[in-house]
This record gives C-alpha cells, sequence and structure tokens, in this order.
C-alpha cells in the first residue's frame, strides 16, 4: 500500500443506532489492510468518540479518514453550535450533554478526553453557530 | 479460560454466543461508555447494566472477549441479533454486578 487510501462517511445526526456505524467500517478496513491491532483500536475508539459527539451536540456531520503506511488522519467536521470553551470541554468529567443521553451510557465527559488520549495528534478548530471541525492523526 | 467453559462454570445464561472459544484475561465493570472505552482492555469479560444497541459497538471496538448482563437485565430482540452478527458474546445474570465480579475472580 502506497499510496493514502480515502474513506468518506456521513454521519446521521440523531440516530444513536448507527452512530458507530463508520468506525466499525474503519476498523474492519484497517483490518484488512494488515494494521496493528492496537492501531486499530485506537483509530476506532477516537473516530466513535467524535461520531458520537457530533450525533450528541451537531444533528450529525461528516467524517472522512486517510489511511497511508505511515499514519491514519481523521477528519470530524459538522455544522452544530460550535464549541464554546474548548479548554473547559477537553476535562474528564465535563459535559454538556443532556439527560437523555446520559441514560443510554453517554455523556461522561470523557469523549474529548478519549479522543486525545487515544491519538498522537488532535486539532480543534471551532466557531460558535458555524461548526466544528476535529482533526485526529495516529502515527504507526 | 475460554468464554464458553466460563459460561458453563458459572452456570450463566448465553444471550449470543458466537465465539465461545473467545480467551478471557481480565475483568472490568463500569456502565458509561467512554469510561469503558477509555479503561477496559482486549479480552476483558465486561459487566454492565447498560442494554442499548451502543454496548455492542462499544464491545466491539474494545474488542472484549463477552458482554455479562447484571442484575437481570434483558437485551432486546433486536440488539441480541446485532450482538449474534458482530460477533460478540453477551451472557447474562441475575446477579448483582459485585456479586458477578466475586464470581469472575474465583474462576478466572
Amino acid at each position: 500500500m502506497g499510496e493514502t487510501l480515502h474513506f468518506h462517511y456521513d454521519v446521521d445526526g440523531g440516530n444513536f443506532t448507527s452512530a458507530g456505524d463508520a468506525s466499525v467500517h474503519v476498523k474492519r478496513k484497517l483490518r484488512q489492510l494488515g494494521f496493528p491491532p492496537e492501531t486499530i483500536k485506537r483509530v476506532s475508539i477516537a473516530m466513535y468518540e467524535g461520531e458520537i459527539n457530533m450525533v450528541i451536540h451537531a444533528g450529525g456531520g461528516t467524517a472522512d479518514v486517510f489511511v497511508s503506511p505511515e499514519s491514519v488522519k481523521i477528519v470530524l467536521a459538522d455544522k452544530g453550535p460550535g464549541i464554546e470553551d474548548i479548554s473547559l470541554a477537553m476535562k474528564e468529567g465535563y459535559s454538556t450533554a443532556p439527560e437523555n443521553v446520559r441514560s443510554l451510557g453517554f455523556g461522561a465527559g470523557m469523549g474529548l478526553p478519549n479522543m486525545k488520549r487515544y491519538t498522537d495528534s488532535m486539532d480543534i478548530e471551532s466557531e460558535l453557530g458555524v461548526g466544528t471541525t476535529i482533526t485526529m492523526t495516529v502515527n504507526l | 479460560m475460554k468464554v464458553g467453559e466460563f459460561a458453563a462454570k458459572a452456570s450463566f445464561s448465553a444471550v449470543s454466543m458466537p465465539d465461545p472459544d473467545r480467551e478471557i484475561n481480565g475483568v472490568y465493570a463500569g456502565d458509561l461508555l467512554s469510561w469503558v472505552m477509555g479503561n477496559a482492555k482486549e479480552d476483558n469479560l465486561w459487566i454492565t447494566i447498560m442494554t442499548n444497541s451502543n454496548v455492542i459497538a462499544v464491545a466491539s471496538l474494545v474488542d472484549v472477549s463477552a458482554i455479562i448482563l447484571a442484575e437481570g437485565v434483558e437485551l432486546d430482540e433486536k440488539t441480541a441479533l446485532l450482538a449474534k452478527e458482530k460477533g460478540i458474546n453477551v451472557l447474562s445474570s441475575e446477579k448483582s454486578v459485585y456479586e458477578l465480579c466475586l464470581t469472575a475472580g474465583s474462576l478466572l
């Protein structure tokens, strides 16, 4: 595999049942490509957390995954309300998720921290009322 | 110990057992899915009372050896089917999370 592979997904807003489909698909693809299990786990969990965030907060969005022999880059983009205070949002345990989401087992305030924990770099661009784009990279 | 052998010894019923030969290497108990994704390890048994379909996605992403549903909670038919499709072992028990941890601790 010499070139970069690109996978594009539309993440359906408000659908907690299909949330995760894109991450599970990426996981399967990386497995087929022979990536190490630990890399696959890091990529798929970081992406799943991101997908769930877009479903909870932004009414969905898009996920683009770029796979090369050196790294896996995940770009999650939404047109949601934006993040008011990124450093607060990055704090473990801080959450603005509504109660109905918490009853599903989400909204523990661990999503963004997990995304950071499982990736080598994470960049958040967010503008209130415009949307949020998160770019994460896992190096091999 | 393998999941099939563990289920038999502990007399847990199998909601879904597509892969009884999965090895168990430890136990994680928890219901907040991001905590589970952040802390559970591959091949762990995962003890929980959550039953929505996201539990199956999380089990698949973390690659746990089996989910054990505590306190007699049940998966609906659709989620049980999803577990089988995704190759996720799901056991169930009337025991509490604490009792299940003790059982797992004594058998593993």
